[in-house]
């Protein structure tokens, strides 16, 4: 596959990343290298086979459906980058 | 003060009353703070470490210790401890405290473990080497101008360099077993679901199993007993009950081992690495098992499998780090969109990026069916493949890595060239059968390397007690 700087740009989006310049140049062909060495996949024929999906033979692990208060308000806001005292700060997201 | 290798030696001490578990921990404080250059630890918890240790020599005096009394232990920086700092050698988790202990902290501190400090790693677990922490490459004890493998170097480094007596880490392609075998220690990959991730930071939710790195394979058994089990905040944690298998290590069953011939005769593979799998096959055969070669034709499909799987995990798993509720919030930011893009480009390190953008390629619409729903297909292949051979064999015998560990830098350049480090280690996790790693051999570079054994899904209590064998005869024949 070719990985082109539209690619590039879209996928960045989807991630929520940015790349600048050379670091641009960079993902670039790494992409390149990295989907050319992933590419090997398509030499297996997997037309009968079925995807895995579950990794552990447990069915249907069910929980009372309890209501819980596992961690406080000011523990919830400990670690938060903005914060006042009972929300978190965010940039503005609307515009008015 | 002796050099220790096993939780036994350190308490029939303690109990004979030539050892005091604070001495010990101050012991290790001196290697820690000694051996600084090897960048092993992010942070000692010194001073609770020290005061647990006078409580826990007063329960061994009354009887009343735990099982894992006089046990110190480092974790990965991506197991939680609560009112602790986790980060995962991340600048986007600079400062965060973890408001809860991982399963496995719970379970170790309530059989009187002592926790002694976090340990670096790769960023989010995503490396062979090491060199992709935020804080700086770790070194290796053996030979600082080479890695310690990765991505629980940290780990490894700390009980190599005798700055704790075992390690928890992290293992999604072999980020203990490989690091362990780089280092000279023992290193188990459990099968999947036996031990909780409850508390771990997610790298690969399908792949991560959390496991121990010691200098035994009894320090081994002790610890995955400990941990193992059912546990409430992890749906995907079996419900099998977990065994004593600390107590089941003695055998002296004749078992047969397959080892597959492709692995010895790939590319790469170190001759010395080689000729010393080959001398072990004929101890094993001389000891009475049955050793056989076998065919197993995915060995190429397996790296580019676990990165096609594990990068869609990640992508998903990773973009929970926002910087809204917690980590690193640019101050560039001129509103929300650009927040969630310049936190994450400025707190993620080169690697995680790299890994995000091929998981979000791999998921994303157009190409979800060609490599997404390829690799859950080839996943299965190999699963069905590797139960295959382990319905006919006991066990599966390679080496855990190619070469001995590699020098710092040499693979930095090319991603591809660092990922197939893992060549020989990715198969357990794709397939999600237990893994050890034990310390076979040295290098005449002077460096470490390890045998891998895998066994059945859940029958971790055989797959210990071969590996313990296989340590008995490599003893009694040299």
């Amino acid at each position: 596959m070719k990985i082109t700087n539209e690619l590039v740009e879209k996928l960045a989006n989807l991630s929520k990343l940015e790349f600048e310049n050379q670091e641009k140049e960079n993902i670039k062909k790494d992409l390149e290298k990295i989907v050319g060495f992933v590419d090997k996949l398509s030499e297996l024929d997997t037309s009968n086979v079925e995807p895995l999906i579950f990794m552990t033979d447990e069915i249907n692990v069910l929980r009372e459906d309890e209501v819980k208060q596992e961690i406080t308000r000011e523990e919830a806001l400990k670690n938060a980058p903005k914060k006042d005292s009972d929300y978190f700060k965010v940039p503005k997201f609307l515009d008015k | 003060m002796r050099t220790y290798t096993s939780q036994s030696a350190i308490l029939s001490d303690i109990q004979s009353g030539q050892l005091k578990l604070r001495d010990l921990v101050q012991h290790y404080l001196r290697q820690i703070e000694g051996n600084k250059h090897l960048n092993a630890f992010l942070e000692t918890f010194s001073e609770e470490a020290l005061a647990r240790a006078a409580e826990v020599e007063q329960r061994i005096q009354s009887g009343k210790a735990g099982k894992l009394a006089g046990m110190v232990i480092s974790l990965k920086d991506n197991i939680c401890y609560k009112g602790h700092k986790v980060s995962a050698s991340s600048k986007i988790l600079a400062g965060f405290e973890s408001l809860y202990s991982a399963t496995v902290v719970e379970r170790i501190l309530e059989e009187d473990a002592i926790i002694i400090g976090r340990t670096n790693c790769d960023e989010f677990a995503m490396g062979a080497s090491t060199e992709n922490s935020a804080f700086g490459p770790v070194l290796n004890y053996a030979d600082t101008t080479r890695v310690p493998g990765g991505s629980s170097g940290g780990c490894a480094v700390s009980v190599q360099a005798d700055m704790c007596l075992a390690s928890l880490g992290s293992d999604t392609g072999g980020s203990i077993r490989q690091p362990a075998a780089f280092c000279g220690l023992y290193g188990l990959k459990p099968t999947y679901g036996r031990i909780s991730r409850w508390g771990l930071i997610a790298y690969a939710s399908s792949f991560d199993q959390i496991g121990p790195v010691t200098k035994s394979v009894e320090d081994m058994a002790l610890l995955l007993e400990v941990m193992a089990g059912a546990d409430g905040h992890d749906a995907t944690a079996s419900s099998k009950p977990a065994e004593a298998y600390s107590k089941l290590l003695n055998s002296d069953k004749k078992y047969k081992i397959a080892y597959i011939k492709d692995c010895l005769d790939s590319e790469g593979i170190d001759a010395e690495v080689k000729a010393q799998t080959l001398v072990t096959i004929e101890q094993l055969k001389a000891a009475g098992h049955e050793v056989v070669s076998v065919e197993f034709p995915y060995l190429d499909y397996m790296v580019p499998t676990y990165y096609v799987l594990t990068t869609a995990e990640a992508s998903s798993n990773l973009a929970r780090f926002s910087g809204l509720h917690y980590g690193y919030r640019s101050a560039n930011a001129t509103d929300m969109e650009s927040s969630f893009r310049k936190s994450r480009s400025e707190g993620f390190g080169p690697e995680v990026k790299r890994r995000i953008m091929l998981g979000t390629l791999v998921l994303s619409a157009e190409h979800y069916d060609a490599y997404y729903t390829k690799g859950l297909k080839v996943r299965r292949v190999i699963r069905n493949a590797t139960d295959a051979l382990l319905k006919d064999n006991d066990f599966l015998l390679l080496p855990t890595t190619p070469t001995p560990a590699f020098k710092l830098g040499e693979k930095a350049a090319n991603p591809v060239s660092m990922y197939l480090a893992d060549i020989f280690t990715v198969q357990a996790n794709i397939s999600g059968n237990p893994a050890v790693t034990i310390p076979v051999g040295k290098h005449s570079n002077g460096m470490p390397y390890g045998l891998q054994l895998m066994g059945r899904h859940f029958e971790e209590a055989s797959l210990l007690a071969f590996a313990k064998q296989v340590m008995n005869e490599q003893a009694t024949a040299t």
